[in-house]
């Protein structure tokens, strides 16, 4: 600090020149990710590709699903399950981090409101687990030949199920206190649903009292949902589930949205 | 208009009272020195000051801005130096000074950056990791972080807990040409003699509750303990501020 430069202080910035705190919040959500992205995207890519590989050589020989090969049927719920799990690990994993190390206090210092706050964590969420999804369907798509019915509905689900995903990874990372409980909510709730949601499986082949269960999964819906995009053909009609996803999110979004204005455990 | 005006604020942890019916008024371009020793509700009183807790009652404007009714206008007002030494590990010093300018909606402002960064002699790391700092340069970066949106109230938590003293030295002169270029200073430290030398007026607080306010010259005029030879301000004053805290602290109820 020898060679003193000139300092403008005090100057103010032109009213018309302050925006939102939004789009640098979500720039810097996606950089976060992006700069790590060969453990945030390129090892999940892997982990779905170890699946198929594995799966849809034992099951190679079973009956056909949908008209199709087991290969084929499984492709659209993995790139939807890594879709899931990336997107509420990108919120999770962020804010636990930032709560532990005590960087958040610079975004709670700035003049952004719950809900930029919460579009930027979930926005973020959204695009890493788009990324993955759009990875894993690229390398998987080699392995079996799939048909694009719907197209539109792949999207349609694919924005939802990512939307809140990302919004109960917000919930749990402002709920946790300790990377532990982070985990525990990760390996205990969002992986056992997305591994039980027909990922593998169709729930007709499950038995009735499973079959019941499956229904109060909502992580079957998006399973369900996503791969009529592909198939034309579901557990049960796209409608449905595209409710019930739905009324999922707005829930959730709310839970969230209550948390962050509330300053529940970020704030105290 | 004051720059900070602190009116009859509480707050309480469970059955710990942090701010008990605390009022204070700062004026524009004072350099104010809140003192007062750990547990005093000298950081839950900042933390309400920036809006990182939200007081049971009471009210706090930051230029006549209220903070949680119009916290957008008044955090912009304020720039904050955290008493912890926090970054993030992702990214380089200009992507912090970036992102941070981005949060309080100025994302054009690459030439303020570049000179918050050349005064505090950060240009040269610019590119660098912030996990490749030294302790000294992440609170330098810590400070162009609370800069970045060029606030007119500036609050120092503790800046130069465990700072050697060439940065020390070096942080208080960047910390005065801000005062004297109109800035408003609020600085909280455990260091009397940088108290007793920078701020114009002190508040000493105690169990939540200010139990002192005047400017330096006439707390240490009034309450200067009896046996303890008068001195000309400024000449070995540490001692004397030192001296004056210790009888504020034990005579304070």
């Amino acid at each position: 600090m020898s060679e003193i430069q000139p300092l403008i202080a005090g100057k103010k910035m032109p009213e018309a020149k302050i925006q939102s705190g939004f789009p640098a919040l979500f720039r810097k959500e996606v950089k976060r990710f992006y700069k790590v992205a060969f453990q945030t995207v390129a090892a999940p890519i892997l982990t779905a590709v170890l699946y198929l590989l594995i799966f849809g050589h034992i099951l190679a020989n079973s009956p056909k699903i949908y008209g199709y090969e087991y290969a084929a049927f499984l492709i659209p719920g993995l790139v939807m399950m890594s879709i899931l799990q990336n997107a509420f690990a990108n919120t999770s994993s962020s804010l636990i981090q930032s709560k532990i190390t005590g960087n958040l206090v610079f975004v709670l210092l700035a003049p952004l409101s719950h809900i930029e706050f919460f579009a930027a964590y979930v926005g973020a969420a959204m695009i890493r687990g788009l990324c993955v999804g759009f990875g894993v369907f690229m390398v998987t798509i080699w392995f079996a030949k799939i048909p694009f019915a719907a197209p539109i509905w792949i999207f349609v689900f694919a924005l939802l199920g990512s939307s809140l995903l990302g919004a109960m990874g917000l919930v749990a990372g402002i709920w946790a206190d300790k990377f532990d409980q982070l985990a525990a909510s990760q390996n205990f709730i969002i992986m056992p649903a997305t591994m039980l949601s027909g990922v593998f499986y169709s729930i007709h082949s499950l038995p009735e009292f499973w079959l019941k269960v499956s229904h109060f999964n909502p992580f079957f819906y998006m399973i369900d949902g996503f791969r009529y995009g592909f198939f034309g053909q579901s557990d049960v009609s796209p409608f449905h589930s595209l409710a019930v996803i739905f009324f999922c999110l707005l829930i959730v979004t709310r839970v969230a949205l209550g948390m962050l204005k509330k300053g529940y455990k970020i704030r105290n | 208009m004051s720059a900070i005006s602190i009116r009859q604020v509480r707050k309480k942890y469970g059955n710990l009272v942090a701010l008990d019916g605390v009022s204070l008024e700062i004026e524009q371009g004072e350099f104010f020195g809140l003192l007062g020793p750990n547990g005093a509700g000298k950081t839950t009183l900042i933390t309400s000051m920036a809006g990182l807790c939200t007081p049971d009652s009471g009210v706090i404007e930051v230029m006549g801005h209220d903070v949680q009714k119009d916290f957008r206008i008044a955090r912009r007002q304020l720039g904050v130096v955290p008493q912890e030494l926090v970054f993030d590990p992702f990214f380089t010093v200009r992507e912090t000074l970036t992102f941070q300018s981005g949060y309080f909606g100025l994302n054009k402002n690459d030439d303020w950056i570049d000179e918050v960064m050349a005064n505090l002699d950060l240009s040269n790391k610019a590119d660098a990791n912030m996990r490749s700092l030294s302790g000294g340069m992440k609170r330098r970066v810590l400070v162009a972080q609370a800069l970045v949106h060029r606030p007119p109230v500036i609050v120092l938590d503790e800046p130069t807990a465990g700072v050697d003293v060439e940065l020390r030295q070096s942080l208080w002169q960047f910390i005065s040409r801000l005062n004297q270029a109109g800035h408003t200073i609020v600085l909280t430290t455990h260091y009397l003699e940088e108290a007793e030398s920078l701020c114009g007026r002190i508040a000493m607080l105690k169990q939540g509750r200010v139990v002192a306010l005047d400017t330096t010259q006439n707390l240490l005029a009034k309450h200067r303990p009896p046996g303890v030879p008068p001195k000309v301000l400024g000449d070995d004053g540490a001692a004397d501020l030192e001296a004056v805290f210790v009888k504020i602290m034990s005579e304070a109820k």
